[in-house]
């Protein structure tokens, strides 16, 4: 597989939201505006890349048995890294992002990508497959939260185009998973490889 | 030979047909919407109009454009969410949040799971909750019937649920809030703002009569519903009359009438058995009354048909007709 596959491959082939339907937590609760999800989307490479990276050195030398806790630990200290520097560089957008920092522990794309990529792979494929899944989640999630701003707020990026508000539901729960299973739809339709 | 006709069994056609059944559910409808029409007036055909015709054209175009079916209108299902979805807004919202109703009622609801036969939620209901969350000002914008037979202009106001919830909410009890209410509990009990279909409940169960008697429906359902509410506001009401309100405010006020026999009456969103049924209505009664009492919204008869509607595929899994000859 060349280098630059194993970026593009997380674009659409391999896109942890529409197509491995990975990290809908996230997915659903962050995205109530663009900025929002291109954020959570950044922080998650983040953590994506570097874990990848470390992961895949330790793999060769962690016993089987214990290697989703060695991860886990892994993953978690990357995630504290983060929200550190989130926290003394970018308050706002910690303060926004809130709870969902601390939760990129759990998010089922950093250890899937580190169980079914990083353990295997060498050091420099898996921080590339780190990047290319994380741009992947994170064009997903700036486009859901496009989609949801311009409905639920009449804005983009910020920036309102009609006054008043927009339709409510879409910056509900309610609107994440319509927006979700649409896009989705279109996704699958137009994109994905049958 | 010419004049033999071959075909299978059966042969005798009772002439049912989804557009007779949908046909006689506006038959039913038509004293209540005519009640409506009648206090609210032009805003209220306004409403109307635009939510059938937009409930008609949202689902012809998906199955011209999106679907590439032929067209499903003709069995009239559309026109009846139409109709049910203008009965449960206020007669003053504006056309194009009636046009969304619309979008989210047939579109989401109905089209994304295949259309008629196959949506999980009531899709007027959907289309009304996805207002209410959505719009809460023009949703809660209850204008006071004033419309081809009343001298005055419009009063708007609260419902009398919503008022009830507000004056609990701000700690006064019942009996103060009915002492300060013009015209007491009389007045609490007839003169209802509200959802254009909730005007009268003497128009609604004579359509309700005219289904059971076409047996379009069974009262299985509305009367599980109606009995639970009245079940547990007798008990509340008994053991705290100052905090909990009574039997016939709770089946006489907002939604109940209307849902119980329209909406959670719809064939496809409802349970096939009387079993299922009667659990579906007790359950939909316990879940109004529940927002009525404990919640912070003033009324819960759509939030409680569209949790129920999610139930549905359980009971009929559970309680499925036991089949002829088969034990």
């Amino acid at each position: 597989m060349s280098k630059l596959s194993l970026i593009t491959k997380g674009f659409v082939k391999d896109n942890p939201t529409f197509s491995l339907v990975l990290g809908m937590c996230p997915t659903l609760a962050t995205t109530t505006s663009a900025m929002n999800g291109l954020e959570m989307g950044l922080a998650t490479m983040f953590v994506l890349i570097l874990s990848n990276i470390v992961i895949s050195l330790v793999a060769p030398v962690v016993p089987d048995k214990v290697r989703i806790p060695v991860y886990i630990v892994i993953i978690a200290t990357f995630v504290t890294v983060l929200q550190l520097l989130m926290q003394a560089y970018v308050p706002a957008v910690y303060e926004t992002l809130g709870l969902f920092i601390p939760l990129i522990v759990v998010n089922c794309i950093v250890l899937g990508r580190a169980e079914a990529f990083a353990n295997k792979n060498s050091v420099v494929d898996s921080a590339l497959d780190g990047l290319g899944i994380g741009i992947g989640f994170t064009m997903s999630l700036t486009v859901i939260g496009i989609v949801r701003e311009i409905l639920g707020s009449g804005s983009v990026f910020g920036w309102k185009f009609i006054a008043g508000d927009g339709i409510l539901a879409f910056v509900m729960a309610p609107g994440a998973f319509l927006v979700l299973g649409y896009l989705m739809v279109l996704f699958n339709k137009f994109l994905a490889k049958k | 030979m010419d004049k033999l006709i071959v075909s299978p069994s059966p042969h005798i056609h009772a002439r049912t047909s989804t557009s007779v059944i949908m046909r006689d559910v506006i038959i039913a409808l038509a004293p209540a919407i005519l009640v409506s029409v009648l206090f609210y007036g032009w805003s209220e055909l306004l409403v109307l109009g635009v939510s059938v015709a937009s409930c008609v054209f949202v689902e012809w175009a998906i199955t011209k454009w999106l679907l590439r079916r032929p067209s499903t209108i003709g069995d009239l299902s559309a026109v009846v969410t139409g109709l049910l979805l203008a009965m449960n807004l206020p007669a003053t919202t504006p056309w194009w949040v009636v046009f969304i109703g619309a979008l989210v009622a047939i579109g989401v609801a109905k089209m994304t799971f295949g259309g008629l036969g196959q949506n999980v939620f009531n899709p007027a209901i959907t289309g009304r909750v996805f207002l209410l969350i959505s719009f809460p000002t023009y949703m809660t914008d209850w204008t006071m019937p004033s419309g081809f037979v009343r001298s005055v202009d419009a009063v708007s106001g609260s419902t009398p649920l919503s008022a009830l919830k507000e004056a609990l909410m701000s700690g006064s009890t019942i009996s103060d809030f009915v002492a300060g209410y013009d015209g007491g509990w009389r007045a609490l009990l007839t003169d209802i703002g509200g959802s254009a279909g909730e005007i009268s409940a003497i128009a609604l169960l004579v359509g309700f009569g005219y289904l059971l008697l076409r047996k379009v429906v069974k009262i299985w359902i509305p009367l599980s519903i109606f009995a639970t509410i009245a079940l547990i506001s007798l008990i509340f009401n008994s053991v705290d009359p100052e905090a909990y309100t009574g039997v016939l405010f709770n089946l006489k006020t907002g939604g109940v009438i209307l849902g119980a026999c329209f909406m959670a009456t719809d064939y496809v969103t409802s349970p096939m058995s009387r079993t299922g049924g009667i659990i579906y209505g007790i359950g939909i009664g316990f879940i109004v009354m529940m927002i009525r009492y404990f919640g912070s919204y003033p009324e819960g008869m759509s939030f409680a048909i569209l949790i129920m509607n999610c139930v549905v595929p359980l009971l009929n899994k559970w309680f499925h007709q036991k089949k002829y000859g088969r034990n």
